[in-house]
């Protein structure tokens, strides 16, 4: 079972999942977080030795399907979505340390 | 209500009424008593008039148009549909149109519905109050200052307050049969697979279902009866056709074996336990054989639920990163960019959840939490396995309490969680489950039982519903809150 969430493993999860939080943020975080995982102490602290997991509700084998090309999503329909892109494709900002 | 739903598609039909009439008078509904409930993100008004002069345009040509021909539906507003927007009620996706429509959308308008909006909920269907969507809470149609529910509570509020006859919701947790029962009205969450996800926009794909919300038990059933059914575009989608459930809702529940789930009616409120008991006593002057159901893990349903959905969550909402769709904040680089644009672009709900899955899913804390609610999950199956080898349907109450006052449970997200306690044990199994209105609370709101039944068990679901409405005390849907209001006035 593991300890009570502190105010690191919140910064480092942030990190993780790509948001970043504000102090006030952080804060509240530790508390509703931990309550949370407070309450679900039950579940941690159950015996499922020799108990399965379900990663999904009912049994189900791979979907296969003939490899027959099939029409796709209209591609200027896409990309008008899209909030920056070069006519043909997406465009993003800088991806490594080089210059522009 | 119900046979006069139906018996509107039927009149559009034959050509005695029209679509665009209905729409019209939808249409009018929606006009007068939007600004007060909130239930739409957006009114497709302009499309939804073309829609139905489209259907009457077909009857006229001599085609048959389907079951629900020029009826107005309501869409969930994280169900795609092609060129208009679909937001999730979150800043992340505000303006976004989709480049393809849901496959219950197309099913729906094959079978001559007339699609005229987007419902609120809570964002990315996280919460059950809609009161975490970006745009501004709905209301209970019953009484404006409380929770319509959530999160499909846009599409619970559309339906209660007369804006539409029916609509589409997405269950993960109870985020249909939990609005359903605060506003009064039939709620439906299919077995998992019943129903296809392609175009419903994930939060926790492992349990996320759409269905039916309703004013009867009959207009569900045919609702359900159009979207379900095997799509090859959803590889979780069940292979095998819709299940049928409208020729069966008149068969009643004679010496059928009906459980009363102790764990769930275990500390709920006390008149909501007390309508939960007369729905069972009900169901057994009518020739049911009622007796106590034990599913013991299900105590342990809400502590999985509430490790397993987040984690899900935080997988499937790592794809709003400002590249592809949606909001962009521009960064000198690409982390930054992700970054910056995920923090403006989420609501705290949103952002707690993604928190606590990615801590559910990070080393050292996978098995301890993740792992270990996979296992309880197996547990909880097994648990309604041996309920089922007694019984062939349970019953429960949908919410552990009538509708609570906006604002009361906005600080403190466990209490909000705790709201879901009933409905997640059969969403963790991938059972189907139902909240039908059976009377009202000691304030007056609006009570639902929910019955449960194992997977691929929506004859005997719709059954049983169908005769829980039929025993239900006083009105119910539109006519409750019509009674209800003129009694406040």
């Amino acid at each position: 079972m593991a300890g009570r969430i502190t105010r690191a493993d919140v910064v480092h999860v942030a990190t993780l999942a790509r948001l970043e939080l504000t102090e006030e943020e952080l804060d509240r975080y530790v508390d509703q977080l931990g309550a949370v995982l407070e309450h679900a102490a039950d579940v941690a602290a159950l015996d499922t030795s020799g108990v399965p997991p379900t990663a999904h509700p009912l049994p189900m084998e791979n979907v296969l399907r003939e490899d027959v090309a099939r029409p796709s999503l209209d591609r200027d329909e896409v990309l008008r979505e899209a909030p920056d892109t070069d006519g043909t494709r997406f465009r993003v900002p800088r991806i490594l340390g080089e210059e522009p | 209500m119900s046979e006069a739903v139906l018996a509107l598609a039927q009149a559009v039909r034959h050509g005695d009424r029209s679509a665009r009439e209905l729409t019209e008078e939808r249409l009018a509904a929606i006009a007068t008593a939007e600004p007060e409930v909130h239930a739409f993100n957006l009114v497709t008004a302009d499309a939804a008039r073309a829609e139905a002069d489209e259907v009457d345009r077909r009857v006229a040509a001599g085609e048959d148009v389907g079951p629900l021909a020029g009826l107005p539906v309501a869409l969930k507003d994280n169900i795609c549909t092609r060129g208009v927007p679909t937001t999730c009620s979150s800043r992340i996706l505000d303006g976004w149109r989709p480049p393809y429509d849901a496959t219950v959308v197309t099913r729906l308008r094959s079978a001559g519905a007339v699609i005229v909006g987007k419902t609120n909920l809570d964002e990315f269907a996280m919460g059950s109050s809609t009161e975490n969507s970006a745009f501004g809470p709905t209301r209970n149609p019953h009484d404006p200052s409380r929770v319509p529910g959530g999160s499909s509570g846009g599409s619970a509020a559309a339906v209660a307050a007369g804006f539409v006859p029916m609509a589409l919701g997405s269950d993960t947790g109870g985020s249909i049969r939990q609005p359903a029962a605060l506003c009064g009205v039939v709620g439906v969450k299919p077995t998992y697979g019943v129903v296809s996800r392609y175009g419903l926009v994930a939060f926790a794909s492992s349990l996320d279902q759409i269905g039916p919300l309703t004013g009867s038990v009959a207009d569900a059933a045919a609702l359900l009866e159009v979207v379900a059914g095997h799509d090859p575009e959803d590889s979780t989608s069940l292979a095998e056709p819709a299940p049928t459930v409208t020729s069966v809702l008149g068969d009643g529940v004679d010496g059928m074996r009906v459980g009363v789930v102790a764990e769930l009616i275990d500390g709920v409120a006390p008149d909501v336990a007390a309508r939960v008991r007369q729905a069972a006593d009900a169901l057994s002057s009518a020739g049911a054989r009622v007796d106590e159901a034990s599913v013991p893990a299900a105590v342990h349903g809400l502590s999985a639920y509430y490790l397993i959905a987040p984690a899900e969550a935080s997988s499937n909402l790592a794809r709003y990163d400002g590249v592809r769709y949606g909001l962009r904040v521009e960064a000198p680089d690409i982390t930054a960019m992700y970054t910056a644009t995920r923090s403006a672009g989420f609501g705290s709900e949103v952002k707690r959840r993604i928190m606590l899955g990615t801590y559910a899913l990070s080393a050292g804390y996978y098995d301890a939490y993740y792992g270990q609610a996979q296992r309880v999950r197996t547990l909880i199956i097994r648990s309604f396995d041996a309920a089922y080898a007694r019984f062939d349907a349970l019953l429960a109450p949908t919410t552990p309490t009538t509708a609570f006052a906006l604002g009361a449970k906005t600080a403190d997200p466990l209490a909000m969680y705790l709201t879901d306690v009933c409905t997640v044990p059969s969403s963790l199994a991938g059972h189907p489950a139902m909240s039908v209105p059976f009377g009202s609370g000691d304030d007056g709101m609006p009570v639902g039982v929910q019955v449960l039944a194992p997977a691929r068990g929506e004859a005997v679901m719709f059954r049983v519903g169908a005769a829980l409405e039929a025993l239900a005390p006083g009105p119910t849907g539109v006519d409750a809150v019509r009674s209800r209001r003129e009694a406040v006035r």
